[in-house]
């Protein structure tokens, strides 16, 4: 009874004019800046902060732009994934292993409507999870200490090598490089590491620059040097009808991708990246060899799609609960709360159960908004992105320019995004994936750091790292995950098909 | 040429909006959600409330190098910019004190106020064995191993100094046999104590106010020199026999080549941000207290915080 009260109180305060007007104008708004690459959830919710504050918004009103536009962002991410192989952004860095295979192939139109319902189901599901189970499931991050998010990350790693549908050493000599460039800037005890003096290197390189140079930026090579035969830029876009078929198909996988999602989006160590890989990873094994992920199959969209935007859902969880930032894009509406004076943390949920609440109900609004815009009218969005490349090849390079620029203010950023464009160039000349470098760069300091607390904590002592029942647990499926695509395929696919 | 790309980039930003133009700008030094963001959004916002400026303040997120590279940025740059304040904490001067920003030092830019203070506090679990201060440093004066704090900057930042700081009162001389683990912000330091994997929490107040209300952890003692409004029944390490003040000050500085009146009416804008009605609302909510000090006083107080700190860096040997 408590909680059709607490939401119908939530539901009184989003079905307001003014609520919905700003819910819906997030969700587009969020959408446009998602399919942008370059412009991410974070840097989206942080330029439209000021605006939320001179248009003199209230505290719930101004909580509702921001969400509704990370939601949005969190669905727009995938549009330029599949039609332009450029991530809008990270999390959506996983839906261009099957999604851009799928325009290729002509099936665009049917790639962008099963991740919309994918993403639909994956958010609808996380904010129920959120509204049900938050102040419960908050107890699970004190569950988490160093040994245990190092054994997170080691599992994705893992599960990394079976990845590429190619070549797994090409796989595996990119994470590395990515392992690699993560090791720049201040360790965790404040010493510098291959930074050679540079101020800018002391933070290390931000994912995001070697995302925009990887793809974008070398995509903008690939097009000028082919004079746009092999570049990826003008895939067309047919009828966008409803493949009723395969989103049933995906069914199963689109429910076991968002729970995947969530459960990596309430970690705070964790965020929507992982969320997605462990998504997409966990369903390409289900589905072996005979799944042929990687080649453009519509479950290899809905994984990721529905994960990532479990996980977005999820990342609300710690951030509202406990005030830990789960994701940068949480960090963002976290300070946006400080500054509307509410104090995030365990008594949220009964100090100002009309924020929450509220939250809740415009989220659930906001999914159906975004079904709507994201499946009959993804036209319009696509047309952002279908104009001739002579336009088009300009804007993305300058709207990555600008995109990196507002993050830090700061040319260097732009150099060294030119500089991972040069190297992306290379590296698809010899035909070594750039995924596992971006992967590489986002996990790696974070694994490094726990390892490091777990190497203070226990003097050193190496036994630590499988000292509790959870840390054993992701161990065996990390080494579950390393072998079992090279031993026990034939073995893995049998119980599938019951699954299925 | 940054200044006008900076100009079209915010222009970009703001046709959106419709938004005027903006006179003022706040560099917060970090990404958006820590504390310098906090100082420039809350400060900006009340500095346009209350009439001090004409236009909302523009605030520009400049992350890198400790806040290394905004102090960089206004140095060789801004450095007679008069419409510009950077977001400033205990954390600056730490860094400055400690070398950590690639040579440069604190008399390259003018400290120009703070305007509220985040008091230190030592947290423990709700559970935890220990009643008092006096009982935890008995403990880790026994064992050093057995107690590992987790804070929210890095080994050797302000966080690790004011464990370090009252285990040296106390007269224990082994400081590098404490376990610290620097963890991403003061809500994850918690949540790595209330989970057990570590036995205290080094933070500001701001970062527990929600923990402490919960029930979930106990304030053993907080650096102040009296017992802060609003948490009346967490006592200070003074009152405990620990002589240990520290505060996470959070205020302004500008840079160094603006005209002295400039200087002044900086100060002067704070004074009125510091004694108007919402800030006060705003530090009641956010666990901070009072602690106003601008213009030339506040300049010689931060020289001589940061003389002490490089004492006591040298001291644990983070600097020679």
């Amino acid at each position: 009874m408590d909680l059709l009260n607490n939401l119908a109180l939530g539901f009184s305060v989003a079905l307001s004019f003014n609520t919905l007007f700003l819910a819906v104008a997030g969700c587009f708004l969020g959408t446009i800046i998602g399919a942008l690459p370059g412009l991410g959830p974070s840097n989206g919710v942080a330029i439209l902060i000021p605006i939320s504050f001179s248009l003199g918004l209230d505290a719930t009103s101004a909580l509702v732009l921001m969400t509704s536009v990370y939601y949005g962002a969190m669905y727009g991410g995938r549009i330029s994934s599949i039609l332009l192989n450029i991530p809008g952004d990270e999390p959506a860095l996983m839906t261009t292993l099957d999604g851009y295979p799928m325009a290729k192939a002509g099936r665009a139109g049917d790639a962008l409507v099963i991740s919309g319902v994918a993403s639909f189901v994956g958010a609808f599901l996380a904010t129920i999870g959120l509204m049900l189970l938050a102040p419960y499931l908050a107890r699970i991050a004190f569950q988490f200490g160093p040994a245990e998010y190092f054994a997170l990350y080691l599992l994705a790693f893992a599960t990394l090598g079976g990845m590429a549908s190619n070549n797994q050493a090409k796989a595996a000599m990119a994470a590395c490089i990515g392992l690699g460039i993560a090791m720049i800037g201040q360790d965790g005890s404040g010493v510098p590491r291959f930074t050679h003096g540079n101020l800018h290197l002391l933070d290390g390189i931000d994912f995001l620059v070697a995302i925009v140079g990887l793809f974008a930026i070398s995509e903008v090579f690939v097009f000028l040097e082919t004079q746009g035969k092999e570049s990826s830029i003008g895939v067309k876009l047919g009828k966008v009808t409803v493949p009723v078929r395969d989103i049933i198909a995906s069914g199963w996988t689109m429910l076991r991708a968002s729970l995947v999602g969530f459960v990596a989006g309430v970690l705070p160590g964790a965020g929507a990246s992982l969320g997605s890989f462990l998504a997409y990873m966990s369903e390409k094994n289900i589905a072996g060899e005979k799944g042929k992920f990687g080649t453009g199959v519509p479950r290899g969209v809905a994984a990721p799609e529905a994960g990532n935007n479990a996980a977005a859902g999820g990342a609300l969880v710690p951030m509202l609960t406990l005030g830990v930032p789960g994701s940068g894009t949480t960090a963002v509406l976290l300070a946006l709360l400080m500054t509307l004076n509410i104090t995030p943390g365990p008594t949220l949920f009964t100090d100002k159960p009309e924020v929450v609440w509220g939250l809740i109900a415009t989220l659930l609004i906001a999914n159906f908004v975004l079904l709507a815009m994201n499946v009959p009218m993804v036209k319009i969005f696509v047309r952002i992105l279908m104009v001739p490349p002579a336009i088009l090849l300009p804007g993305v390079t300058m709207i990555s320019f600008v995109g990196i620029f507002s993050l830090s203010g700061s040319d260097f950023d732009l150099l060294l995004m030119t500089a991972f464009g040069v190297l992306g160039w290379v590296l698809r000349k010899m035909d070594v994936p750039t995924v596992p470098i971006i992967l590489g760069i986002l996990l790696g300091g974070n694994m490094e750091d726990n390892l490091r607390r777990a190497m203070t904590l226990s003097d050193g002592d190496i036994m630590f790292l499988w000292s509790s029942p959870i840390a054993i647990g992701l161990w065996a499926f990390a080494i579950a995950g390393f072998v079992a695509p090279m031993f026990l395929r034939n073995l893995l696919k049998k119980p599938q098909a019951v699954a299925d | 040429m940054s200044k006008t790309l900076r100009a079209l980039v915010a222009g970009a930003v703001f046709s959106v909006a419709g938004t005027a133009t903006f006179a003022a700008e706040c560099i917060a030094p970090a990404n958006p959600g820590g504390g310098w963001d906090f100082t420039c959004r809350q400060i900006g916002k009340i500095l346009h409330d209350i009439g001090q400026v004409p236009n909302p303040v523009q605030i520009t997120n400049m992350a890198g190098g400790g806040g290394g590279l905004a102090f960089s940025h206004v140095v060789n740059e801004r450095a007679d910019d008069a419409d510009l304040i950077v977001a400033a904490s205990q954390a600056t001067a730490t860094r400055l004190a400690q070398n950590a920003y690639a040579g440069m030092t604190a008399d390259q830019v003018r400290f120009v106020g703070a305007i509220g203070a985040d008091p230190g506090v030592i947290v423990v679990g709700a559970d935890s064995p220990f009643q008092s201060l006096g009982d935890m440093v008995e403990a880790i004066k026994a064992d050093p191993g057995s107690v590992a704090f987790a804070g929210g900057s890095a080994a050797g930042g302000f966080d690790h100094l004011k464990v370090l700081m009252i285990l040296k009162d106390a007269g224990f001389t082994d400081i590098t046999k404490v376990k610290y683990i620097g963890v991403d912000g003061g809500a994850d330091a918690i949540t790595q104590t209330v989970g057990g994997f570590t036995q205290g929490m080094t933070g500001d107040m701001s970062e527990i106010v929600g923990f402490l209300q919960s029930g979930e952890v106990r304030a053993l003692a907080v650096l102040t020199e009296e017992r802060v409004p609003g948490f009346e029944d967490v006592p200070t390490a003074k009152e405990q026999g620990f002589d240990v003040v520290a505060v996470n000050w959070r205020g302004l500085y500008v840079p160094k080549d603006i005209s002295d009146a400039d200087f002044e009416a900086w100060g002067a804008k704070l004074q009125a941000v510091a004694d108007s009605a919402e800030w006060k609302e705003t530090m009641a909510a956010n666990g901070l207290a009072p602690f106003t000090k601008v213009g030339g006083d506040f300049q010689s107080w931060v020289d001589g915080v940061i003389a002490d700190t490089v004492e006591l860096s040298k001291e644990i040997g983070v600097i020679q």
